[in-house]
């Protein structure tokens, strides 16, 4: 039985530079890279290929030895140019200089109806179960754990993020074959979320196999966590996973083709950006190709991902494993004469204190990275309740994280958020917290003690 | 501008670490930022964009809407001098004569907290913050026309030190400074905070015959020792000077007390602008001036003396109830947190006022100590609206 839940708690960021739904012409990246640090959770990474190698898209590149069933493969076929590895030998980077046309590791289209643990095996193996996510804390899901669910968020509501319809249309059979594969996974249902807002995108309708069911309100009604949260709760003990859409089409390609094909559409985003649209390209991508000759002058942030939940990265950097977006907006190093009480309608505010006039404008706003303040304590009230479409008290769950009280994280709903639901609560806080930072250590306190 | 920052850049190595005055650094990092909104940016992880109100927008929109009930304040001080005294004023007369009494009792009031407030930042090595912008103000506010100011400057020391610092500063604080700093004198100094002679500022003259400075609580509150119906007692208080205490000039605020607290009207703009701004909860107010007529009511419904009969509206015009249900129950920090845990807070205020009121003798201003007691009880109630919560997830999980 699908459902149609209608949000209206949430806040949604209207800012210049959204994607067109059309594909740019810019140069084609060459290298590519994976980091670890894109995955919450990896604990001991192991290298599998040495610098000079030549590996195929699929090749196993890397391995959490605290879980070595699963790999972490290349996402095209190539050179392994280097291994950049930090201070104490931390392993940062693994890059591949991509071949002009790409190879594939090809391990035969999979029998879905092998017995669950041959299944598991297969495609913890074929370099698209990093894309499954547990629930809770948001790390890579465990092969040996059985879900009480699965659930895939088919719409992205995050700020100027590109629209998944767009990204994947055309891909009917793979997202079919990927969920097919998805409810061997799980002993309960398969879930698909759709924006509800609008008719459902030709790639997510008819879905056998799964329910689908309708989200529709501001962001973060795109987010999985939250759908999750009016679906089939998660409390202490239980498992669920989650999977991108860009995850589950990846995934249908293993299964139908036997392939890791790694390519997808990235939406290139941001005020800043001159040429903005949809490029193809393959996870990890160089951002340094795609921004060439392609942004505006000045002092930019270059972030992979959104503006919310996103990271920034180097000119040079990469795009992260789960980021279909690259946003530029300007870095905000600037001194502002009485900042705090100037009334201005062109900042963008979620508040409505004196001055503040954004809620009156209809417009797309241009954002920089300034913090518009300093970090305070908490002291005003009932502000991230209004942008936390959950049953959730926010702030009664950042203190206990903060006075790293165990039950009450646990008791308080800490099972139940990752960073990205609380991405709102540290935009739209005024004391300025870091609140993604702090629920990613509450859910390493639970993790690991 | 550009001469502003240069300045600032000039001292700033000053206050650096090896500085002379590394000490010191949180006093130069305050007042620069008041100057300039900083020029710091996001990390490298987590949100790349932040909202672009921060708390000094916050508080500074508090401070706008206890203005209109400072500037009432400062008029009114006026006209009752004028009415006790006998004289005939201008609006010049009463609003220079109010400036005068107002402006000292503001500027110490300011000037001690804030002097307090950087001792402590500076000790401890935490940011100046812009919690005492409001506080200083609402110190003021809620101070009587007629207080000595060293009364004033001691109570704020008072209020900032135990009230606020000791917990650890903004944010931490249990108890709202500013009803702290006024329940300091009002039992450190009662003879100067209570009775019929602080409300009205006579200055060196002395008042007219049959001018009676009580204010309107005690007034209601004599006549349920001498029986005569309240509303009747209070419209024909200080009549023959062209003064009442009829319900409109209580709500319009010509009634002698506190600087800011007598307008019910201004208590109102106030409110109108806190929620409008979302900066107040109206949760909160609403539920305090709902919970105040309907213990009114209650009131009623027993009539044992003339003061439990006076009709209920008339409580959320008297005193200093419109005034503490709008500026002082609504400090997030001292109240309730969570949304469910508002309303009881507000509604619990309102009740508490009306039942200390009517009921207790030694206090005839019942919003004071109803304000102090929610904060204390607060904690409490939300710690009930959290374990409901935290059990409707613990149910989830059976089902």
């Amino acid at each position: 039985m699908s459902k149609i839940v209608k949000l209206t708690k949430g806040f949604d960021l209207k800012l210049v530079g959204k994607a067109p739904l059309e594909l740019v012409d810019v140069a084609t990246v060459t290298t590519f890279a994976i980091k670890p640090s894109d995955f919450p959770g990896i604990q001991r990474p192991k290298v599998l290929v040495n610098e000079g190698d030549t590996v195929k898209a699929g090749t196993p590149l890397l391995l959490d030895k605290a879980m070595d069933q699963i790999i972490y493969a290349s996402p095209v076929s190539g050179e392994v140019v280097e291994i950049k590895r930090g201070d104490k030998r931390k392993l940062l980077e693994i890059k591949i200089l991509a071949d002009s046309t790409i190879t594939y590791e090809n391990a035969g289209a999979l029998d879905l109806n092998q017995d669950r643990a041959t299944l598991v095996a297969a495609l913890a193996a074929s370099g698209v179960w990093p894309h499954i996510l547990q629930r809770p804390f948001g790390i890579v899901a465990n092969p040996a754990d059985t879900p009480k669910a699965i659930f895939v968020s088919t719409f992205d509501t995050n700020p100027l993020a590109g629209d998944l319809a767009f990204a994947l249309q055309g891909q009917e059979r793979y997202f079919q074959a990927g969920i097919a594969a998805l409810a061997k996974l799980t002993a309960g249902k398969v879930h698909v979320n759709v924006d509800g807002s609008k008719p459902v995108a030709a790639v997510f309708s008819g879905v056998n196999q799964a329910q689908t069911n309708q989200f529709s309100g501001p962001h973060p009604a795109g987010n999985v966590g939250v759908q999750i949260h009016h679906l089939d709760p998660i409390n202490k003990g239980d498992i669920a996973w989650t999977m991108s859409a860009v995850g589950v089409v990846q995934l249908g390609k293993f299964v139908l083709e036997g392939i890791y094909d790694a390519s997808k559409l990235i939406a290139l985003t941001g005020s800043e950006m001159a040429k903005k649209g949809y490029v193809k390209t393959f996870t990890g991508a160089c951002v340094s190709t795609l921004l060439e000759g392609n942004t505006a002058a000045g002092h930019l942030r270059v972030i992979s991902g959104n503006v919310l939940t996103g990271e920034q990265v180097a000119n040079n950097g990469y795009l992260g494993f789960y980021h279909n977006q690259l946003t530029v907006i300007p870095e905000g190093e600037y001194e502002e004469f009485l900042g705090w009480l100037k009334p201005s309608a062109t900042k963008l505010s979620f508040h409505k204190a004196i001055g503040m006039f954004s809620f009156l404008r209809k417009g797309e706003f241009k954002v920089d990275t300034n913090t518009h303040g300093e970090e305070r304590p908490f002291v005003v009230t009932g502000v991230f309740e209004k942008v936390l479409p959950m049953d959730i008290l926010p702030t009664y769950l950042f203190k206990a994280i903060v006075t790293e009280d165990f039950d009450e994280m646990e008791e308080l709903g800490l099972y139940e958020v990752i960073e990205e639901d609380v991405a709102l609560c540290e935009f739209v806080d005024p004391s300025k917290n870091e609140l993604q930072k702090l629920v990613r250590n509450g859910i390493e306190l639970l993790m690991y003690s | 501008m550009k001469l502003l920052q240069n300045l600032f850049d000039g001292m700033k190595p000053n206050f650096e670490k090896g500085g002379k005055w590394e000490k010191f650094h949180t006093l130069y990092e305050g007042h620069r930022t008041i100057a300039f909104a900083p020029d710091s940016i996001t990390k490298s992880k987590g949100t790349q964009i932040k909202d672009a109100t921060d708390l000094k927008r916050v508080m500074i929109t508090v401070v706008i809407a206890m203005i209109p009930a400072l500037l009432f304040g400062i008029l009114n001080i006026g006209h009752q001098h004028f009415i006790a005294t006998g004289g005939e004023g201008t609006f010049l007369d009463k609003a220079i004569f109010g400036a005068l009494t107002v402006l000292p009792t503001l500027i110490v009031s300011y000037a001690v907290g804030l002097a307090t407030e950087f001792t402590f930042c500076v000790i401890r090595n935490h940011p100046i913050s812009e919690g005492y912008l409001v506080t200083g103000m609402l110190i003021a506010l809620v101070m009587p026309p007629f207080i000595p100011l060293w009364q004033v400057g001691l109570a704020t020391v008072f209020a900032v030190v135990i009230g606020k610092e000791v917990f650890g500063g903004t944010g931490m604080n249990i108890l709202n400074v500013a009803m702290t700093a006024r329940a300091f004198l009002y039992f450190a100094y009662p003879a100067q905070i209570s009775g019929d002679l602080v409300w009205t500022y006579l200055g060196d003259k002395a008042a007219v015959d049959g001018f009676s400075g009580a204010t309107a609580l005690a007034v209601a509150y004599n006549s349920s020792i001498d029986g005569t119906p309240v509303v009747q007692a209070l419209s024909s208080h200080n009549a023959a000077l062209g003064a009442d205490y009829s319900f409109m000039s209580m709500f319009m605020g010509w009634i002698p007390g506190s600087i800011g607290e007598t307008s019910t009207l201004m208590a109102l703009i106030g409110a109108v602008i806190l929620v409008a701004t979302g900066v107040a909860s109206w949760k909160i107010i609403v539920g305090g001036f709902g919970g105040a007529y309907a213990m009114g009511l209650i009131m009623n419904a027993f009539e044992v003396n003339q003061f439990m009969a006076m009709p209920a509206h008339y409580h959320l015009v008297m005193g200093g109830l419109a005034f503490g249900v709008v500026f002082m129950a609504t400090d997030p920090v001292s109240a309730a947190q969570t949304e469910l845990g508002k309303w009881i807070y507000g509604i619990l205020i309102g009740v508490l006022t009306v039942i200390i009121r009517v009921t207790n003798p030694a206090y005839p201003e019942g919003i004071m100590l109803a304000v102090l007691f929610m904060n204390v009880v607060a904690p409490l109630i939300d710690h009930y609206v959290v374990k409901a919560n935290k059990t409707r997830r613990l149910q989830r999980a059976t089902v």
